[in-house]
């Protein structure tokens, strides 16, 4: 594997769009999501994406494909959702390993292909860890704000079930991404951090926060910079934002992070905000337009997309991420 | 100082650069150092504990420090608990976590409850490497900041030499081995007391300072940290001089690359507001600039203790905000302007009870908080009490003038001294501290039968009922009352008090008569509040399992050494008594046979008075007058002191008190363990057979089984032997006193006039002992005693009181008093549990022999008191309830 850190002061890479909006693009059925490996499973399955990968991988294939032809430098598995807890609601916490193991496993396949063709332009696996469907820091009960329905243990260790069957299956990188709560993503952080030290490896890390409202603060109430402070400790390849806003709003949010990372920075917007039914609207070059904004800045080191883009939208970042330099890592002593 | 940056998180960002002040961490959010929050957390009071944190952040803390050892207390459930609900809490989480414990336990489980960077205090090398290492790994891993104590295998460092050993060290383990950020290290190098009187403990502070910066310079990155307001420990009292040492600490300390602290905002005094010549002498001893620097801080510390008083008329806390005044009053006792401020402050909230709950209980938890860390004494809490008595008085008519005007009270507590007894002063001062932590006090006064007892817990719905008794006596009726609480269904705890009352008396004898709650001692007034807190709150379970497996403990023991304690019979004790040699014994006859009457006055019993048990009184402890110079209490006492001596003038100038006493001397001799008192020196009349007890304990070979009787000449000698009797009072028309000040909500007052009066009663029985021993008697004309030796009883010659150890037999006083008139004479009658009314009062006999000395009669069997009972011509059950607490 090319020293993915080398590049990165190099060049901006460009990082996959939605995994979701493409398969929604497949009318699938429940049946697609149990073929071969969970016929008899008693509760309905259909919603469950990060199965598709053992089901019907040669669609997840596709889609990696589709972003690696547009220009993806690093695609994302799909296993946003492959932890114990998030299984829970469709009792498949035994499905776990085989989902980030397979997910990895196809994403590498895809990955090796595209590298073979363009051996210049190196493809990379990013192991997609999503912050569960729990959060460690708010009750989910408003009448007993001291209650949690998950602890730090319990995310500890499912994290560290998804982490070693991605590492198994060949990721390059782990992605703990869409953090709207950073005491989960700390959790996800000890648990690689635990693994590392057990397997003596060391992968390169993105951290990527959700800044959901416009005071620039997480769902948890941390500033950005409080955000970036709380997972210093590790280090990390990038530390960045995604989601929930569209590019133009996280702007200054992505200043801050410029200005304060001691790492290099990444972000990937929806496709602007959801429309009145749910869906993205911002077309390639609406979204574009918005991206250069900030590339001309010379504020992010890794651009990608998330709700809402599609392998359009990343062609045209990715053409857009061509003419720019990537931000300069200032050196710390 | 290389360029470091220490970054932590809550909500929003702290970065501590080398340009950035001093960070001031919040210490209040404390159980080992605040009595208030502890109290919060024990009790389950979470909404109010997080208001303490939201105070301090408030007040400007830029880290709250969270501990929770305590062993009270789940400490991990606690800290788990109390950060779940601060992150709920985003005007608190917004400033970083600083986790606080000895216990590793606690910190991880406090690590994982935290979303932003926070700081874990502390780790250290005490327990070796291993465990430093795998902690500090763990804590990195978790990404927090850590403190390191300077403390190894070998102990805390002392020394600037062992400080940077061990700071060295930690560096090199944590950067080397562990890959620690360098910038997240803080070093705790110890602040330790200085002038303390010991030469070893001059260096402290400059250690210090020399240790911080030889940290900053040699170990890059680190930052150092600590917990200033140790430095003036052994100035606890003086807080000026305390306030001037914390401000010239932290001056030096910065100076040397402190950047991080422990510091009470309100200790603190501005560098350069301090006094010149103050900072000065201060400078010496944080410097170590002189050998006297100590001697010459501490000398020039008591002028300031007087500038201190000129303080007190300093009026330039009237110009502060309404709210202001009224805490300022409350922490400093003073009601002089208390109408005005809360008249003011009344028309600034909607309701009146709103004052009361608002700034007069934050005043009050302030002085709780005080009280709780040893900066405030009893006596300033029961001033500050007064005055929080007052304001309630002046706005109760506006707050029943209100529909639903509720003032909501911690729990409330009945307390009475129990029927046949009068004392109430300890009962007065538990009732005064329970009243400022917030309970509602309903005091049935002294001498209540236990079905008013009932009656009134019925009635007013009490949580808690508390008992109070001096005299033994007052034991037996405490059972009783336990008995009729059992009957009456009671199931609320009962807390028993009192000199005599004791845990195992307690255990023993109260406990298994009331089931229907839990029954526990308490030693003082100081220890009440945890108690009935411990009992209302929500450990109550834990607390009464560990009262009852205690107690447990208490009675097997009790049971155990009492069938090991040998106790001869009552004629093998009789056989051994005490021999004096009256062959060679020629008893003095007294100067004037007969009773006489004593009138004195304040002045003539001003020098007899023994101050060190008032002070005990006050729960201030040390001895008279040395108490007055005591580095804790000695501000304290000496306020106090001036405080009795103004009052005392009073009562000699205003004649509050009436002081009467009377003597009788008799002709008398001992007939067995009986004395006879005889009307004259015929000796043919019986006036009194006085029925001394023995003691009955196994004696080593050649030591006696003494009773008071072996000091008067047996009648087969033939010799004509003398005894005395005495009853004085000081306590007459002190009623009117205490009623006025308590009508005036004066309980500071109330308490200081009674502890006055027992004090003069006191003096009046060595003085007028004196008068015995050199005049009325006269067997010790020539006999010259300073105060001092008279308190030390250096003189020949006992005055043993009946209820006392040499003669527990409380009905002793019913013969003592009719063979002095004494009722119709000093006014002092006996209640039915022979307590004597009013309570400042004291009565005794007269022993002249030169052997005779006090002892205690110690326990006793069956058969003795089967021969009192039959010698006395009482029923045995009688005198088995009055000698009960004598008995094996």
């Amino acid at each position: 594997m090319k020293d993915i850190k080398s590049i990165l002061e190099k060049r901006i890479l460009v990082l996959d769009g939605a995994m979701g909006t493409m398969i929604q693009r497949h009318d699938l059925e429940e049946e697609d999501f149990r073929k071969g490996w969970f016929e008899d499973h008693g509760q309905p399955l259909k919603g469950n994406n990060d199965l598709l990968s053992l089901t019907r991988p040669e669609i997840i294939k596709e889609i990696h494909a589709q972003y690696f032809e547009a220009g993806a430098d690093i695609v994302e598995t799909n296993t946003f959702s492959g932890t114990t807890i998030a299984q829970a609601d469709y009792a498949l916490e035994s499905a776990v390993y085989d989902i980030n193991f397979h997910s990895a496993k196809i994403a590498r396949e895809v990955a090796d292909e595209f590298t073979a063709r363009e051996p210049q332009k190196p493809r990379f696996v990013a192991g997609s860890i999503g912050p569960t469907n729990r959060t460690a820091s708010i009750s989910p009960d408003v009448n007993d704000p001291g209650f949690r329905a998950i602890t730090f243990e319990e995310l500890g260790t499912a994290y560290k079930q998804q982490v070693e069957a991605l590492m198994d299956g060949g990721v390059d990188i782990l992605l703990v991404e869409t953090v709207f709560d950073t005491l989960n993503a700390k959790a996800a952080l000890f648990a690689i951090d635990e693994v590392f030290e057990e397997r003596d490896v060391k992968l390169p890390i993105m951290v990527s926060g959700t800044i959901t409202d416009q005071s620039g603060r997480t769902l948890t109430g941390q500033t950005t910079d409080a955000f970036l402070i709380s997972v210093a400790h590790m280090d990390l390849l990038t530390v960045g934002l995604n989601c929930a806003l569209g590019a133009s709003m996280m702007r200054p949010y992505l200043q801050v992070l410029d200005k304060n990372a001691p790492f290099g920075v990444s972000a990937h917007p929806n496709a602007g905000l959801p429309n009145e039914f749910g869906e993205y609207d911002e077309t390639p070059e609406m979204m574009a337009e918005q991206i250069k904004e900030f590339l001309s800045e010379g504020l992010v080191n890794i651009i990608g997309g998330c709700c809402g883009t599609t392998p359009e939208h990343i062609a045209a970042i990715a053409e857009l991420a061509k003419e720019y330099s990537p931000r300069q890592l200032e050196v710390h002593v | 100082m290389s360029k470091v940056t220490l970054k932590l998180s809550g909500l929003e960002p702290l970065i501590v650069t080398p340009e950035s002040n001093f960070v001031n961490v919040g210490e209040r959010t404390n159980v080992t150092g605040s009595r208030k929050f502890l109290r919060l957390i024990k009790e389950d009071l979470y909404d109010e504990a997080l208001s303490v944190a939201r105070e301090q952040v408030e007040g400007g803390a830029q880290i709250i420090d969270i501990n929770m050892d305590e062993g009270m207390i789940d400490g991990k459930e606690a800290m788990v608990r109390f950060l779940n609900l601060i992150a709920a809490e985003p005007d608190i989480a917004r400033v970083p976590i600083m986790i606080d414990s000895s216990k590793w336990e606690i910190i991880e489980a406090g690590l994982q409850c935290i979303q932003g960077k926070g700081v874990v205090n502390s780790i250290s090398l005490k327990e070796g490497e291993e465990s430093f290492i795998a902690q500090a790994k763990k804590i990195k891993r978790y990404g927090a900041a850590v403190i390191v104590m300077a403390f190894d295998e070998k102990g805390q460092a002392d020394s600037y030499e062992r400080r940077i050993e061990i700071c060295e060290r930690s560096y090199r383990i944590l950067v080397d081995v562990v890959g620690f950020a360098k910038d997240d290290i803080i070093f705790d190098p110890n602040i330790f007391p200085v002038a303390t009187g010991m030469e070893e403990h001059n260096n402290n502070a400059l250690d210090f300072f020399n240790a911080t910066k030889w940290i900053r310079e040699n170990l890059p990155g680190a930052h150092v940290s600590g917990g200033v307001s140790n430095v003036s420990f052994s100035f606890r009292g003086n807080n000026v001089v305390r306030e001037a040492m914390h401000a010239a600490f932290l001056y030096h300390a910065i100076q040397n690359g402190m950047d991080m602290g422990i510091v009470n905002p309100s200790m603190l005094e501005v560098y350069d507001d301090v006094d010149k010549e103050l900072m000065e002498y201060v400078e010496d001893v944080l410097l170590n600039r002189r050998d006297d620097a100590t001697e010459r801080l501490l000398e020039f510390a008591e002028t300031v203790r007087g500038e201190g008083k000129k303080r007190e008329v300093d009026l330039s806390w009237r110009e502060t905000t309404v709210q202001e005044r009224l805490a300022h009053a409350l922490v400093k006792g003073i009601a002089d302007f208390v109408d005005e401020d809360v008249e003011e402050c009344r028309h600034l909230y909607e309701r009146p009870i709103e004052v009361i709950e608002g700034p007069l209980m934050d005043g009050m938890n302030i002085v709780g908080d005080l009280f709780g860390s040893g900066k405030m004494f009893l006596p300033q809490v029961v001033k500050s009490a007064r005055v929080m008595k007052k304001a309630v008085a002046y706005l109760l008519p506006y707050i029943e003038a209100e529909k639903d005007g509720k003032q909501s009270s911690a729990g409330k507590v009945l307390m009475a001294t129990v029927k046949g007894d009068v004392h109430d002063i300890g009962k007065n001062i538990v009732g005064v501290v329970l009243g400022c932590n917030n309970y509602e006090i309903i005091d049935l006064g002294v001498m209540v039968p236990s079905e008013k007892i009932i009656e009134e817990a019925v009635k007013n719905n009490v949580d808690i009922i508390g008992l109070s008794g001096l005299i033994t006596p007052s034991l037996d009726e405490m059972v009783t009352v336990a008995k009729e609480m059992e009957r009456a269904d009671l199931n609320v705890p009962l807390i028993i008090g009192g000199a005599t009352t004791s845990r195992v008396h307690t255990a023993v004898k109260i406990e298994e008569h009331f089931t229907k709650d839990q029954t526990v001692h308490v030693l003082d007034a100081s220890r009440s509040v945890t108690v009935v807190e411990s009992l209302l709150g929500k450990r109550k379970d834990a607390f009464v399992k560990d009262i009852r497996a205690e107690y447990e403990k208490i009675r097997e023991h009790h049971a155990k050494s009492r069938s090991a304690k040998k106790v001869i019979s009552i004629d093998e004790a009789r056989n051994n008594k005490l021999k004096i040699n009256w062959a060679e014994f020629t008893p003095k006859v007294p100067n004037k046979l007969g009773i006489t009457e004593v009138k004195v006055t304040v002045s003539d019993l001003r020098p007899y008075i023994d101050w060190t048990p008032f002070f005990r009184t006050w729960e201030l402890a040390g001895k008279y007058p040395n108490i007055l110079e005591d580095e804790v209490v000695g501000v304290e006492a000496k306020r106090l002191f001036e405080d009795a001596l103004e009052m005392l003038a009073k009562i000699e100038k205003e004649r509050w008190l009436e002081h009467k006493g009377v003597v009788g001397l008799f002709p008398a001799n001992s007939v067995g363990d009986d004395i006879e008192i005889y009307e004259d020196d015929q000796r043919e009349k019986v006036l009194y057979k006085q029925c001394a007890m023995r003691q009955q304990s196994k004696k080593a070979s050649g030591v006696p089984n003494i009773a008071l009787s072996d000091f008067i000449a047996p009648k087969e000698t033939g010799l004509r032997d003398y005894i005395g009797g005495f009853a004085v009072t000081s306590g007459l028309g002190i009623e009117k006193k205490v009623e006025a000040f308590e009508k005036n909500h004066d309980d500071y007052n109330s308490i200081l006039v009674k502890a006055l009066a027992d004090r003069l009663a006191e003096a009046f029985a060595e003085y007028l002992h004196e008068k015995v021993r050199k005049e009325l008697w006269g067997y010790a004309a020539e006999e010259k005693f300073s105060n001092e030796e008279l308190i030390k009883e250096s003189y020949k010659g006992i005055r043993p009181a009946p209820g006392y150890p040499a003669c527990p037999d409380h009905t002793e006083k019913i013969g003592l008093f009719e063979l002095l008139d004494a009722t119709r004479i000093t006014g002092v009658s006996l209640t039915d549990s022979l307590a004597m009314m009013p309570a400042a009062s004291v009565s005794g006999w007269y022993f002249g022999h030169p052997e005779a000395k006090y002892f205690g009669i110690g326990k006793i069997a069956k058969d003795q008191v089967a021969s009192i009972a039959e010698r006395k011509g009482l029923e045995l059950a009688e005198m088995e309830r009055w000698l009960s607490s004598s008995m094996l």
